[in-house]
């Protein structure tokens, strides 16, 4: 990437990012419960992309199992509130710890492998949890699901509160973001982007392609689990489906759609996943069709996605002015 | 003196096929090691088995009296192992600093942290721009690879194994693909290694490979024919047999 960005640029980048998050500040108070509802759901999709998107724009893992941590964690925190009775500070430690943990351990066996390996073996991994979510009826309750949760309420605030519980979760994915950001600006992020494009090249210069992966790979779990939680916070049950192939395929396709290896890219994406999925389902039925022609066609005319692309076509059109 | 190299009974085979067949070569610290052989002789075969990219059958290979042979390549770059590859194998969307950068990060702690941007870390950026002013390439710094011609490419390769001041370093046809002008200033930068850094290169430019090599090892189908100083191997009558076909 080239060293200095140009200064308009950045520019209309730091304007356009304050805008977006003055408006986003503002969305409660002129927007109904339902919208407001909507947005925080969005904010929990853009942790799940962005999490997913060290794997797979950062590191090159392309992983088809990443909805194992965001339903593990909310099962975990689930379960424990229910049948011990535990508050929700020591579900949510318990619950980020223990799916950080299984993170690892997946890790070290889909590490095993690279490209189509490492997809399968992810998508493998996340069919165990979801079958075992399915038919472990005594613990998970099958395809009832886990009901009955209630929402935290940290520092006395009541997220029961739609507005409440919306900036709570702004706050987190506000800090999910920026460290995410830091992350991948950091050395080990450039070790790691290194490792997607010239592994061994990497591995000649004394970069161990292997443990880099597998730290990146915990670090995706690891907000994957957050997101998890928050997930399981705002619906207040959880069902196997949070665990499933199509979470995952979801997932995928906001980081692909919004552009993989950007930061905005995943969060554009996860956007127009979640208005499809849950506003335009209302009036077209087939709103999976829909989603699959509205990627066919993002794919087709920007194959890097919708933040590359569009940055090409305002370069280009930079260029052409007098 | 210990042996910067020291390799023993080396075997690889492909699908049955000996690529390397029990190859023995020791070479000395200070060294300027040039290997040669016809195409498929088993020169870059070598190399990758001694950097680790590839896992021998048999064999033994020490590094300055350490014994590497089942060590992963990245670990055997801390015992001071660099290379460069015959095909070009960088980051061509990053800038020149940036590849050094990655190259000086392979051997310091600091590449695991995973907090502090990289831009901020001004030592580095700063022993980056030092690198690449010993291959007088610092007016070029902040250009991504892939708009600078190939032979600045090579140096840019060189640069990155020269960043970190390597005890061994293996050079896979550094002129291969360069023009004439290019080969000339890729020389000079060969020829202006310290000393303390052996050198092991693999080269098919045999004017400029023997002008740089003391020490000559000719490989023919997997096996070391001839070994010895520059003058003696190439009067060798099996050299010339194989290699200079008179």
């Amino acid at each position: 990437m080239p060293d200095v960005e140009p200064t308009a640029q950045r520019r209309v980048w730091h304007w356009t990012t304050l805008a977006v998050l003055a408006a986003v500040l503002a969305i409660p108070f002129f927007a109904g419960e339902y919208y407001v509802n909507f947005a925080s759901q969005i904010f929990i999709a853009c942790i799940f992309a962005a999490s997913l998107n060290l794997l797979v724009g950062y590191g090159g893992l392309p992983s088809l199992g990443h909805a194992s941590y965001l339903g593990l964690a909310a099962y975990v925190s689930a379960w424990l509130f229910l049948r011990l009775g535990l508050n929700h500070a020591y579900t949510a430690a318990i619950a980020l710890a223990g799916t950080t943990a299984i993170a690892a351990i997946f890790g070290l066996i889909a590490l095993r492998a690279s490209g189509l390996g490492f997809l399968m073996l992810t998508l493998a991994l996340s069919q165990v949890l979801w079958g075992t979510a399915y038919r472990w009826v005594s613990v998970t309750e099958g395809d009832n699901g886990l009901r009955g949760l209630t929402r935290p309420a940290p520092f006395q605030l009541d997220l029961d509160q739609p507005a409440t519980f919306y900036y709570f979760t702004l706050a987190v994915t506000v800090l999910a973001l920026w460290l995410i950001a830091r992350f991948v600006r950091s050395p080990f992020g450039a070790a790691l982007a290194g490792t997607r494009d010239q592994p061994r090249r990497m591995s000649a210069l004394g970069h161990s392609v292997w443990m880099t992966r597998w730290i990146t790979f915990i670090y995706a779990g690891f907000w994957g689990a957050v997101s998890g939680l928050l997930f399981v916070y705002y619906h207040k049950y959880i069902h196997p489906a949070s665990l499933s192939l199509t979470t995952s395929a979801e997932g995928l396709i906001a980081v692909i759609a919004g552009g993989s290896g950007t930061l905005a890219g995943p969060l554009i994406g996860a956007t127009i996943v979640m208005i499809l999925k849950n506003y335009v389902s209302s009036y077209i039925e087939r709103w999976n069709m829909l989603l699959g022609f509205v990627f066919v066609i993002i794919v087709i005319f920007m194959p890097d996605g919708l933040v590359p692309g569009v940055k090409r076509f305002w370069q280009r059109w930079q260029r052409r002015k007098p | 003196m210990t042996p910067a190299l020291a390799i023993r009974g080396l075997k690889k085979d492909f699908g049955g096929l000996p690529a390397i067949h029990d190859v023995t070569l020791t070479v000395m610290q200070e060294e300027r090691r040039l290997i040669i052989g016809p195409n498929g002789a088993g020169k870059t075969t070598l190399f990758n088995l001694i950097t680790g990219d590839l896992k021998r059958d048999a064999g033994e290979i020490e590094l300055f009296g350490t014994e590497v042979s089942r060590l992963r390549p990245h670990q055997r770059v801390r015992h001071g192992l660099a290379r460069t590859y015959q095909i070009i194998t960088l980051f061509p969307r990053d800038t020149l600093e940036h590849n050094i950068m990655l190259s000086l990060l392979g051997l310091s702690p600091l590449r695991w942290n995973p907090f502090s941007p990289l831009s901020r870390h001004a030592e580095l950026r700063s022993r980056a721009r030092e690198v690449l002013a010993l291959v007088d390439l610092e007016a070029q710094a902040a250009r991504p690879l892939s708009e600078v011609p190939y032979g600045d490419q090579r140096r840019v390769e060189i640069a990155m194994a020269l960043a970190q001041k390597p005890r061994l370093l293996l050079l896979d046809e550094p002129l291969a693909g360069l023009s004439q002008g290019e080969r000339a200033a890729v020389r000079a930068l060969i020829a202006r290694i310290p000393r303390e850094t052996t050198v092991i290169m693999i080269e098919h430019d045999m004017d400029t490979a023997l002008e740089l090599a003391e020490h000559l090892t000719v490989l023919h189908y997997g096996r070391v024919i001839v070994e010895g100083l520059r003058a003696e191997v190439v009067a060798h009558p099996k050299t010339r047999e194989v290699y200079l076909g008179h």
